[in-house]
């Protein structure tokens, strides 16, 4: 006789394409490594400093709240590691490190877990707690240093401001600055924010390997282009359209941040509207706005946006009728 | 010759292992289970008792209902049972087991059709239901039912359906490869009863050998073309076909013939040319039993042979196997017993061994099920809708458009099984509405 096998009951399909949600994070963590790499190559010691402090502080509290709420702890999936790198690179380099702290601690806390966790908040967790942080201690968060030497332990720097600040119009700039300095990050500016290189690698391997869709970041860079092109030809002083690409958190938050899918539309016209509607504000933000730069604020307000953009985007279905 | 295909959709390894090996015929059973239901439609009454001796394609089970087929006797003996019995698809049925007994012999009553009766629609679309044949690719829907028309709705192309999207399963493809004139014969008797010239044989693009086989048996043919499309999953589903085809779009709720498309099975065509040429009822068919047997192989089965049976014949499952599956491994059912039968619905027996926990990890509407949903719905906002009870947004997200092809569980990085959740939001709907 045949020996007795188990069989196992399981509704289809039957098998699994190789896609887990951790390897997600941490293909866009891999993706984020050129730039951080080289922020903590340009900011030295304290950058290290900072993303570590940032790094544990998501990690703890991400615990602390799963263990309050009697759920699993589940940071192997690597959400909470990539919300405190996220968070660290958005920061100015030289931050006091427990307000990096304090910030991961917001971001997972009001970001995530008072919603129910991961994949039920409603605003990008890193940028909830830059929020915070810029409205708590503004000028902590927009103090930046730049290191005065090259050794990397030395902690003489000197205070520079960013290009956006230097060379907008409404702030009394000329409306342009070397392009080359952008590109290659030697400016001062977030930690992970500087090298535009960087940013660029990290944004084709996060769409080469297929962790996140095209459309957001294409929309929303396109637009910031049309859009800064338009007032770049019309007026004096206005920064080129490339300034733009290149300057602040345009490239880490258009590939990194607007592309969280759990806060951006899961519909693919949604996916236009919402990067499109991303660079206006931007553009908007930096030209005429308060602040030299409004990548953050930008996405805040779209991830608010999402839930209605998501209804109204609803595709007709396969053979559906209007 | 171009391309085609269908927006989304998805590429699981092909793994079909049984490409190059020819039809065999799988040894006769000693006995045999008819299960009364195997069709969609109305359950067939038995037409025989415990006792009464049966010959091979005699009438054992039948309905009156319209949409419904008839079973036959698979082999020649004895019934020892009208019982219920294990059911691949339902779990459990009424069924008619029989036990083989001498010589095989065809039941006396079984005649083709007489040459002046195949130029008559009528009598053919009567064979093809007195002979019990369904759509063979798997869903079983009588086939007499689906070349009837209403008469306002003409009908201008006919698609024969060799994709076999499934990973795995190469039935049809051999059945191309080596019954190619026959599937013909059977298109054209098809092409009488619809009263339609043109005729598109759609296969995938990893099967150039039924490619080649189709294009020369269709040499000679007029109106006939066959159709290369992207191997991808689930090309052959219906909509997806002649949404690649064509660019017709099935509309939401209607079926083929709403728009003049009627699809059939390549191996249906066959069944269709046998029972009116040589007046075979449909009590064989051609499955793949593969995976993780010692020997996969294409089989000629009768039905109602046991999947234990056909897997002994193919050297047994391998070790550690967890899993057996009626059908490919994106829409199959999982098995709990190797003694349920091959029903006219068996498109193969797939043995793997199933590694991923069931654990289900949140949602992070990365929106990978949207992207590959051949039917442009929301699966990951139906699941939220079941979740969370909100049944009265379950018809907004077009919950009933869902074709359960599982394109969206495969790619789902969280394991959710997005395809059930779906099918608990279509009962709740379908209990709402009684």
């Amino acid at each position: 006789m045949r020996e007795k096998v188990k069989l196992l009951i399981r509704t289809s399909p039957h098998i699994h394409s190789p896609i887990t949600l951790s390897r997600l994070m941490y293909g866009v963590i891999l993706a984020l490594t050129p730039a951080l790499l080289w922020g903590l190559y340009y900011f030295h010691l304290p950058a290290l400093l900072l993303l570590l402090t940032c790094v544990s502080s998501t990690l703890i509290t991400e615990a602390l709240f799963r263990k309050v709420r009697g759920k699993e702890i589940t940071l192997y999936d690597g959400s909470a590691l990539l919300t405190g790198i996220l968070l660290a690179m958005v920061l100015p380099p030289y931050l006091p490190l427990w307000m990096g702290a304090l910030g991961g601690f917001i971001a997972i806390s009001l970001g995530k877990e008072i919603f129910g966790g991961l994949g039920y908040n409603i605003f990008n967790p890193a940028l909830v707690g830059r929020a915070f942080l810029s409205a708590s201690f503004p000028v902590a968060l927009t103090t930046w240093k730049v290191p005065l030497n090259h050794s990397w332990f030395s902690v003489d720097t000197v205070t520079q401001a960013t290009p956006l600040a230097t060379t907008l119009p409404k702030f009394g700039g000329g409306g342009s600055y070397p392009l080359y300095k952008l590109i290659l990050g030697l400016h001062g500016g977030c930690m992970g924010e500087t090298c535009g290189l960087a940013l660029l690698v990290g944004g084709l391997i996060l769409l080469i390997f297929r962790i996140i869709d095209y459309r957001i970041p294409l929309s929303c860079l396109l637009t910031v282009l049309v859009f800064s092109t338009i007032f770049y030809l019309r007026e004096d002083n206005f920064p080129s359209p490339l300034f733009h690409l290149f300057s602040g958190g345009l490239l880490l938050g258009a590939f990194f941040m607007a592309t969280d899918p759990v806060t951006s539309p899961v519909t693919k016209k949604g996916r236009w509207i919402f990067g499109a509607g991303m660079g206006f504000l931007i553009v908007c933000i930096r030209l005429w706005g308060g602040y030299p730069e409004g990548v953050m604020y930008s996405i805040l307000i779209m991830n608010a946006f999402t839930p209605l953009i998501n209804r109204l985007t609803l595709p007709l279905p396969l053979g559906g009728k209007k | 010759m171009r391309v085609k295909t269908f927006p989304g959709g998805v590429h699981p390894p092909e793994c079909k292992l049984t490409s190059h090996q020819p039809i065999e015929e799988a040894p006769l059973p000693e006995r045999v289970i008819i299960l009364l239901q195997q069709h969609t439609g109305a359950p067939n009454e038995p037409l025989v008792k415990k006792g009464d001796r049966v010959f091979t394609g005699t009438l054992i089970g039948k309905s009156e209902e319209f949409i419904s087929a008839p079973v036959f006797s698979s082999i020649t003996g004895k019934v020892v049972e009208v019982g219920n019995f294990p059911h691949p698809v339902l779990g459990r049925g009424l069924g008619v087991m029989i036990e083989r007994d001498g010589e095989e012999e065809m039941d006396p009553s079984l005649k083709p059709l007489g040459e002046s009766e195949r130029e008559n629609p009528q009598a053919l679309l009567q064979c093809i239901r007195e002979k019990g044949i369904v759509g063979l690719g798997g869903a079983a829907f009588p086939t007499a039912v689906k070349l009837s028309p209403p008469s306002n709705k003409p009908i201008d192309t006919l698609i024969l359906n060799g994709c076999e999207c499934e990973p795995y399963l190469t039935a049809d493809e051999r059945l191309m490869v080596e019954r190619g004139e026959e599937i013909i014969e059977g298109a054209k008797i098809i092409r009488k009863i619809l009263n339609v010239q043109k005729v598109y044989i759609a296969i995938e693009e990893n099967k150039p050998e039924a490619i080649q086989s189709m294009q020369r048996c269709i040499e000679k043919e007029e109106g006939m073309e066959v159709a290369i499309l992207k191997t991808k999953y689930p090309e052959g589903g219906e909509k997806q076909l002649i949404q690649a085809l064509l660019k017709r779009e099935v509309p939401s709720g209607g079926l083929p013939l709403d728009i003049g498309v009627v699809v059939q099975n390549v191996g249906t065509c066959l069944a269709i040319y046998e029972a009116i040429y040589k007046g075979k009822p449909l009590y064989e068919r051609v499955i793949t039993v593969t995976g993780e047997v010692n020997k996969p192989k294409n089989l000629r089965v009768r039905i109602g042979t046991l999947f234990k049976d056909l897997i002994d014949f193919c050297g047994g499952l391998k070790e550690g196997i967890n899993q057996v599956i009626m059908g490919g491994p994106m829409m199959g059912i999982a098995q709990s017993t190797l003694e349920v039968p091959v029903i006219k619905g068996t498109t193969g027996i797939l043995a793997i061994k199933n590694t991923w926990d069931s654990k289900e990890y949140p949602c992070i509407k990365c929106a990978r099920c949207v992207d590959v949903c051949p039917v442009r719905i929301l699966p990951t906002a139906l699941v939220r809708i079941v979740k969370f009870k909100r049944w009265e947004l379950l018809e907004e997200y077009h919950v009933l458009d869902c074709i359960e092809c599982g394109a969206c569980s495969y790619v789902c990085p969280s394991f959710i099984p997005i395809v059930q959740y779906i099918k608990v939001g279509k009962e709740v709907l379908r209990r709402k509405a009684r």
